[in-house]
């Protein structure tokens, strides 16, 4: 009988990652298939026309990026804290938070002029997000809390609490019992960038790209943080204790989630709503993963998860696809790309019977 | 307060913590064997969903539960797969099934939400039921709280007094060690990641069958993760598992009388109570861990050996 015979691989090329990758997409691509089938859904039908609701059409591409801004932002931000092996699962929470922060600077001053209103409204939701962040920082390091748990229900905490704000004290008397905050006046809403549907977020995203890039590119705190997460070892060598570093991941990547929830609220739903929670905190962490922490792949994985958003939303309205047929193909993408990295690192060859 | 009130509402916190008791207890049996799971969540969800589709088409309550449990396995087999067949990181694989458990759940369940089907029934026991106190409490639920009594125990004298037990201890603390003993490892791993899963999916099933008797989306509402983080609280005891399953069986039962009473707090301050406690406890855990069992491999692959 042949057996299995596993060795670890030398190198690897570019090529062959890329190839394992795409191989892993188009796994999970046929399970998604499969799994429209189950509903009596076309198989392979559905699944172009998914392509084709999310890719097909310039205004589709718009949804894409709209989409896709505060996945991008949330992700660059987890994917700071797993460079140190913090696992930050709380990006849902942190955004959340953003945005609440974002919304009531708007609500008390709503007279302000654009020039100080909105960069205040920004800093407000760095501000919430980075806080909803140091606590579990805090709780980590001081009681050795296990921070996964933690930032998990610090997410259910604070939807609790937008949810507590939109049903109760900001509710806008004239929503008609929706619950909603009022309209934000025109100096809190983000200009959007020449006729398009994109607001400025869109450069914000590209500047906290590049700045993650040359964070961990150039900076010598950068690389200090890089190598305390691979090897506990030369955390101990860093000029910064391991304590101040898990402090500082965490509250980056909260205020970068927060800045996420400032601009969803101001430029894209004008107002705070609970619909505000669409679960990018969640679909940031399989991004941050899959592109595995690098900014281009992540503004990448960024787009077509947005995109897979954008398709479902479609698959929904025309073919009645349930909407959690997204949450079951980001989970199956997930799970693929995460076995295929088994393949990068190691051969699989027969072995001959002694 | 009188005493009426104290003993309904301890009933209902045995009741409402059997399926975080289940869950919890198949998550210690995987970190037992020295692996994370994380997809506890998506488990119950799939075994909360598998449970009803099987009782209602069947019309036997008993082969939903069971299926719910097999269902829960067979999600695990999934984690098992990537994290022990193909190296793959833990936490991520568990993140990764919660999001496909749940996905699955309220996929294939969006034609049958708010559908009833066949469930268990409080079956009170004939002589234990009149002891004072103790009775109404522990003995007048469903047969599915009478099982969960039994499975701590046998846990405990399996971990502690049996060879395989003591084996499978070994697995978790020291996997390479274990296996130059002539331990079979990764059969431990594998057995310890399926039965906790069947255990999440049992956990699942007793949400849709004798909690609720119908199915609506996202029902676990949760209860993985608290069970996730009762497994550091318990300090990886089984034993001590009833606590704070039934603690927080408690506080979800104490908010949903509270809701149905009509208070002055707003519901969603109240919906908070589970998981602002939920970290209140980790907390308090994690201040006294030295009595804690915790494996001391958890969460670390196995390399793969030619």
């Amino acid at each position: 009988m042949y057996r299995f015979k596993i060795t670890k691989r030398q190198e690897t090329s570019i090529w062959h990652s890329c190839l394992i990758f795409f191989g892993a997409l188009a796994i999970s691509l046929s399970f998604g298939s499969i799994i429209l089938a189950l509903q009596g859904k076309p198989p392979i039908g559905g699944l172009t026309y998914l392509f084709k609701g999310a890719f097909g059409d310039l205004w589709a591409l718009e949804d894409c990026l709209i989409k896709g801004l505060p996945i991008f932002l949330c992700s660059i931000g987890v994917a700071i804290a797993f460079r140190l092996q913090v696992w930050n699962i709380g990006a849902e929470g942190q955004f959340a938070m953003g945005s609440i922060g974002a919304t009531w600077l708007a609500l008390v001053f709503p007279d302000q002029p654009q020039y100080l209103l909105l960069p205040g409204m920004m800093g407000a939701s760095m501000l919430a997000g980075a806080l909803w962040g140091l606590i579990p920082a805090l709780l980590k390091i001081r009681m050795r809390t296990n921070e996964i748990i933690v930032t998990l229900m610090m997410n259910y905490l604070a939807i609790y609490i937008l949810d507590y704000l939109v049903y109760g004290p900001w509710k806008d008397p004239t929503s008609f019992g929706f619950p909603m905050t009022a309209q934000f006046s025109p100096g809190a809403i983000l200009p959007m960038i020449g006729n398009t549907r994109l607001s400025l977020g869109l450069w914000l995203c590209i500047f906290f790209g590049i700045a993650y890039w040359v964070f961990f590119r150039f900076t010598r705190l950068g690389f200090e943080l890089k190598a305390s997460g691979e090897n506990m070892k030369a955390a101990k060598y860093a000029r910064i204790p391991y304590n101040t570093l898990v402090i500082l991941v965490m509250v980056m990547g909260g205020a970068l989630a927060g800045t996420a929830g400032f601009v969803e609220s101001s430029a894209n739903l004008n107002r705070l709503q609970p619909s505000i929670m669409a679960g990018y905190g969640y679909t940031a962490i399989v991004v941050a993963w899959i592109a595995r922490l690098n900014p281009l792949f992540i503004a990448l994985a960024s787009f077509l998860l947005a995109g897979l958003r954008v398709g479902v939303e479609h698959l929904q309205l025309d073919l009645q696809v349930p909407a959690a047929f997204g949450d079951i193909m980001e989970g199956l993408i997930l799970l693929t790309v995460l076995a295929s990295a088994f393949f990068e690192k190691y051969r699989i060859g027969l072995r001959k019977p002694a | 307060m009188t005493v009426g009130i104290f003993i309904t509402l301890l009933a209902a916190a045995v009741q409402s913590g059997t399926p975080i008791l289940y869950a919890t207890l198949g998550e210690i049996l995987t970190e037992k064997v020295g692996v994370l799971n994380l997809g506890v969540e998506g488990m119950m969800m799939v075994g909360a969903l598998t449970g009803f589709l099987v009782s209602k088409f069947t019309g036997n309550p008993v082969l939903g539960f069971i299926a719910g449990g097999f269902s829960g396995a067979m999600l695990a087999w999934i984690h098992g797969l990537v994290c022990m067949g193909l190296q793959g990181n833990q936490i991520v694989s568990g993140l990764a099934l919660t999001i496909l458990g749940t996905g699955l759940a309220n996929y294939i369940g969006t034609p049958f939400a708010g559908q009833t089907a066949p469930g268990f029934n409080p079956l009170s026991i004939p002589l234990l039921k009149g002891i004072p106190f103790f009775g109404p409490v522990l003995f007048q639920h469903d047969l599915l709280v009478y099982i969960s009594f039994l499975i701590p125990p046998l846990m405990w004298l399996f971990f502690r007094y049996t060879r395989p037990g003591l084996e499978l201890r070994s697995v978790g603390e020291y996997p390479e060690a274990a296996f130059s003993a002539g331990i079979r490892a990764l059969r431990f791993r594998w057995a310890g990641v399926l039965m906790g899963g069947f255990l999440a999916g049992l956990g699942g099933a007793y949400l849709s069958l004798a909690y609720t008797h119908l199915w609506s989306s996202g029902l676990s509402a949760g209860r993985g993760w608290i069970a996730v983080a009762l497994v550091i609280f318990a300090f990886w005891k089984p034993e001590r598992a009833f606590l704070g399953a039934y603690f927080f069986g408690g506080v979800m039962a104490f908010q949903l009388r509270l809701q149905a009473i009509g208070t002055n707090i707003p519901s969603s301050l109240l919906l908070m109570l589970p998981y602002a406690l939920t970290v209140a406890v980790l907390v308090f855990a994690s201040a006294r861990a030295r009595g804690s069992d915790v494996p001391a491999a958890l969460g670390v692959n196995m390399e793969p050996r030619d």
